[in-house]
């Protein structure tokens, strides 16, 4: 011991300190346990009526769910009011009789009951679990009438959200879905437990989920007196709450649907941005499903069916799966060789068929090659040799640093969740991508197949679709919405989702004339040439191959190779080429070569928007709405008349 | 000792030779409570809650098995290593709830305003035994002045609730070391008047264009609630309404173990955390309450003996001031709990669920245990 011993004194004025101390805190125990019966003797029998009382208290009053709507305000999603049966477990004595007694007033079928059960176990036990929902009248009637036979039964007006489009543009608007613990937790997290407290659903999905703060509104409160059994007697005094916030969106739900039946049952995604602003025109990811299912808890089949497809109909292809450009990267590539110096637009290259590097041939599409090949066929014939070359020349690096700024493997930052990154592969993304010493190391040959999209380069239709629009925007690139006005509930008020430019990527006029050009020509003499031909307006567009599956050098031969390892198709377009309104990326996953799946729906959607859209008459156009609408007419009769078109519309239609 | 051969049971006796006897009994008491609440309040958390009962029992082991004197060492690593992250916060933590309080390293999340509840009165007590028999009016300027740093440093990220146990953690150890009865009477008495004004003039200080300076507008907010819960009846004072509803509903027996309606009913927020005292005061009633009360004290008058009777300055200030950092914890959330004191979101010790706050705790005990066996190791 190297302490020495403290003076006795110090010593004991410590040992008074301690029993000072120790006085204190037995005094404050001693308030507390005056205070513990204050309030658990003295004012039991107050507290105890408050308790049992208790559910007079404070009744959350839940708001309304702001609406969404289309650009022309046809309704995406909506409330409507139901009854609903619900049943508190934990005031019913045998759950199964009484289900069976409810069955005899109002039809069960047996999927309510499973779904019942689910949510059951999901929920603590003494709240209510809804049963059914979309009782009739007389339905309500007869449960009410004998509800002092059954208790913990109750008949409650609930809203429901309702998706009228179905399954169309599902992976957009999204849906709502009952609070889980997770969503909880996140509640918690921004401090907003108070606001949601008696909320049942929250955006799980899409803009439902994304826009979850401007959708939900703020929660009223209600001061009702309710009995023993907890039913509401009389209500004394009430805050009212504020309505969630209405979102018009940029999308045209009419092209969207135009894009979705396009696809038939093929898997792929469909981006399309009106190029000036950002603004989404139509992002369509196929196959969908219906978020109907989801509102009031989606029944284990009905998941297991959308979770355990093989086509993944839950997965939003348009933002969230990434695939090599293939040869839609080509445009962006002779740009880069341009602007970097590497080629002139008038400089040819000798095509024999094939490329050699490094003792490796990098096959061309067509047999003993493209002859003499300068920028602009190198575009319209889609010649790889060309992009073999030029990537050789210009080297993974400063293909990367190029292709960065068009927001290639990044995120664009669009209002929706659940975006990629996709993969802009470079020396650098090599080496944080993989762990060990020899697969860090870019090797020269890789970015020969990058030239043409292919090798790591993984990007997302968005991001394909958002480059193409800064491309023909003079390289103006925005971050992409979907959102155009929030619209507040109380005030009428529309605040606008400004155009929001991300960067100017500063490029020559006349090296992205030689590209436009070149584009142009895909769809006059080139690869798009056997679909565009007879548009009434002016195309640019590019024709792209993905592969799936690697042939090690083998000819690609599609009836060889299985459906799902077939070649990816891809199209992305603009138009009217001398000031594009819209500019597209289409993918359609094993459609083989890109003229033939994917250019078509790009026609489809272009014709729709440029042409048919604005040939029918406003009456016409109205009917053309309802039939959109389908199977609700109510719904249109709440909605305004679709606007008249926009001013520029008469210079779209009269394109060539 | 040079009987190499293995003896399991000497092993037995080692492992155990740290341990306290009384203050494992009273811990155990505790935990099982906490163990069988948390069944009522949330048993979704009966796992980790035990995983969170398994990592704190292990920090406390290591703690009790070091010297006070190694202890001591620690000081200065660790106060510094605190102050350095809680700059840390202030400049890259994550916002949580409008505050800054987490720093993320990667591997895990962590919240270093905690470590200050334990490196702050290990730091005074290493400062004060620096100075001992010769401890003049200058030291307790330069202990304020250690306190301040790390005190002011939460206080602007801001959290209030933590930055009052770290004052209050600081101040313990210098009351102990014999800051001047002359000084402490008049600040004590001052905080009194200061406080009852404050009640007296509630009314007029709640008003929503007041500006309280010095406080962010949820701090008043929850002051503001306290003296009157209905302000906020949905939000901030729901809480409290309803956990004196719950305390006084449950009467003197209480209304019987998973049978509280405040709890089941889900009108009791944070019912498995801050408001766990509600959950047991309503099911367990006056009674329960009553004995919470009275193994807090056991707990309390155990550390004020140990700190009587230890060897050195140095664990005698530390070991009073842990004792009174327990004291603090279970003094101001039942005064919340109960409606006395405002929300300041302090754990009930050992009883509330969350891990960093037990091992927080239990590292307490674990301090205690050492010092208190490094009394026998003296006569030894």
């Amino acid at each position: 011991m190297t302490e020495f011993r403290a003076p006795a004194v110090e010593l004991a004025g410590f040992r008074l300190r301690v029993v000072v101390a120790a006085v204190f805190v037995l005094v404050c125990l001693g308030l507390l346990a005056a205070r513990f019966h204050f309030l658990q003797v003295q004012r039991h029998d107050y507290f105890l009526t408050r308790a049992e009382d208790n559910r007079i208290a404070l009744l959350p009053v839940v708001p309304y769910r702001g609406t969404i709507v289309d650009r022309n305000g046809v309704v995406l999603a909506r409330n409507y009011a139901t009854y609903t049966i619900e049943i508190t477990p934990a005031q019913v004595p045998d759950l199964e009789a009484t289900l069976d007694e409810i069955a005899t007033l109002a039809p069960i079928e047996p999927r309510d009951r499973r779904r019942f059960h689910k949510l059951v176990q999901e929920s603590r036990h003494f709240e209510s679990v809804p049963l059914r929902n979309r009782l009739t009248d007389e339905e309500v009637a007869r449960v009410v009438s004998q509800r002092y036979r059954l208790p913990g039964v109750d008949v409650k007006a609930r809203l429901l959200r309702d998706y009228p489009q179905g399954a169309s543009a599902a992976h957009v608007v999204g849906y709502i879905g009952r609070i889980n613990e997770r969503d909880v937790e996140r509640i918690e997290e921004a401090d907003e437990t108070a606001n949601y407290r008696g909320s049942l659903y929250i955006g799980k999905a899409g803009l439902e989920q994304s826009y979850e703060r401007e959708l939900h509104g703020t929660t009223g409160v209600e001061q009702v007196e309710v009995n023993a059994g907890g039913r509401a007697v009389r209500a004394l005094s009430s805050t009212s709450a504020k309505p969630g916030n209405d979102l018009e969106l940029t999308l045209d739900i009419g092209l969207q649907k135009i894009a979705e039946a396009a696809f038939g049952d093929r898997r792929g995604a469909l981006v399309a941005i009106e190029p000036a602003t950002g603004g989404v025109l139509a992002l369509a990811s196929m196959p969908t499903y219906d978020p109907n299912l989801f509102v009031d808890g989606i029944s284990t089949q009905d998941w297991k069916a959308l979770n355990d497809s093989p086509d993944h109909p839950m997965l939003h292809r348009a933002v969230y799966s990434a695939y090599p450009p293939g040869s839609t990267f080509k445009p962006f590539m002779a740009l880069a060789g341009l602007e970097l110096g590497k080629i002139t637009a008038d400089k040819e290259i000798a095509d024999p068929g094939y490329f050699v590097f490094g003792g490796h041939r990098f096959m061309d599409d067509k047999i003993g090659g493209h002859g003499m090949v300068d920028l602009h066929k190198s575009i319209v014939v889609s010649c790889n040799t060309y992009y073999y070359q030029l990537a050789a020349d210009l080297g993974i690096d400063a293909i990367a640093g190029f292709m960065a700024p068009f927001g290639f493997g990044e995120r664009t930052g669009i209002d929706l969740p659940g975006e990629a990154t996709g993969v802009l592969p470079s020396q650098e993304w090599k080496q944080r991508r993989f762990r060990k010493p020899e697969q860090q190391r870019w090797y020269a040959g890789e970015t020969i197949s990058v030239g043409i999209g292919q090798g790591y380069n993984a990007y997302t239709p968005l991001q394909l679709a958002n480059a193409l629009a800064a491309l023909v925007n003079e390289g103006k690139l925005f971050r992409p919405h979907v959102v155009k006005y929030v619209i507040d509930s109380q005030t009428g008020e529309r605040r606008a989702v400004e155009p929001e430019p991300i960067r100017q990527i500063p490029l020559q006029a006349a090296h992205l004339k030689a590209v436009l050009d070149g584009m142009v020509d895909v769809n006059k003499t080139g690869t798009g040439k056997s679909v565009f031909k007879d548009a009434p307006y002016s195309v640019g567009g590019k024709t792209g191959t993905a592969q799936v599956y690697s042939l090690r050098g083998q000819r690609y031969d599609k009836n060889k190779v299985r459906e799902r390892l077939r070649d990816h198709s891809w199209f992305i377009a603009y138009a009217p080429a001398e000031n594009p309104q819209i500019a597209l990326a289409v993918l359609v996953e094993n459609g083989g070569f890109g003229a033939k799946s994917a250019a078509p729906i790009a026609r489809q959607v272009l014709d729709y928007y440029l042409v048919d859209r604005h040939a029918a008459a406003p009456e016409a156009e109205a009917e053309d709405v309802q039939a959109v609408e389908g199977a609700d007419e109510q719904a249109v009769a709440g909605v305004p008349a679709p606007p008249p078109p926009a001013p520029t519309s008469s210079r779209e239609g009269g394109g060539r | 000792m040079n009987d190499n051969r293995f003896n399991p049971l000497a092993l037995v006796r080692a492992f155990f030779r740290p341990i306290d006897p009384l203050l494992m009994l009273v811990l155990a008491v505790l935990l099982g409570a906490a163990h069988l609440l948390m069944q009522s309040a949330s048993p979704e958390r009966l796992d980790s809650q035990l995983v969170h009962f398994g990592v704190a029992l292990a920090g406390m082991w290591v703690l009790a098995w070091l010297k006070p004197q190694r202890l001591l060492a620690l000081a200065i690593p660790l106060y510094l290593l605190g102050v350095v992250l809680l700059i840390g916060v202030e400049l890259f933590g994550e916002v949580s709830k409008g505050a800054q309080r987490w720093l993320d390293l990667g591997v895990a999340r962590i919240q270093p305003s905690e470590l200050m509840k334990i490196a702050m009165p290990l730091m005074l007590a290493w400062f004060f035994q620096q100075r001992e028999g010769q401890t003049r009016f200058a030291d307790f300027i330069v202990a304020g002045g250690l306190l301040l740093v790390p005190v002011g440093l939460i206080v602007i990220q801001p959290d209030l609730g933590t930055s009052l146990l770290v004052a209050a953690s600081g101040l313990y150890v210098i009351y102990f070391a014999g800051l001047s009865w002359k000084l402490i009477v008049p600040l004590v008495v001052a905080l009194v008047i200061g406080l009852g004004s404050i009640v007296a003039f509630g009314d007029t200080l709640c008003q929503p264009d007041v500006d309280w300076q010095v406080l962010r507008e949820y701090q008043k907010q929850r002051v503001c609630t306290l003296l009157d819960p209905t302000r906020d009846p949905l939000g901030k004072g729901f809480h409290i309404i309803q956990s004196t509803i719950a305390i006084g509903s449950g009467g003197v027996t209480g209304k019987g173990w998973m049978d509280g309606t405040q709890t089941h009913l889900a009108f009791l927020p944070e019912r498995h955390t801050d408001f766990i005292f509600a959950v047991l005061a309503e099911e367990f009633g006056l009674v329960g309450a009553l004995a919470l009360l009275a193994v807090y004290i056991v707990l309390l008058l155990r550390g004020f003996h140990i700190a009587a009777n230890a060897p050195t300055h140095g664990a005698r200030l530390l070991a009073g001031a842990v004792t009174m950092i327990f004291f603090t914890y279970a003094f101001v959330n039942m005064g919340m709990v109960s409606g006395i004191l405002p929300v300041v979101g302090v754990p009930l010790p050992f009883i509330s669920y969350g891990g960093t706050a037990l091992v927080t705790l239990c590292l307490g005990i674990g301090i205690l245990m050492s010092i208190q066996r490094s009394r026998f190791a003296d006569k030894s």
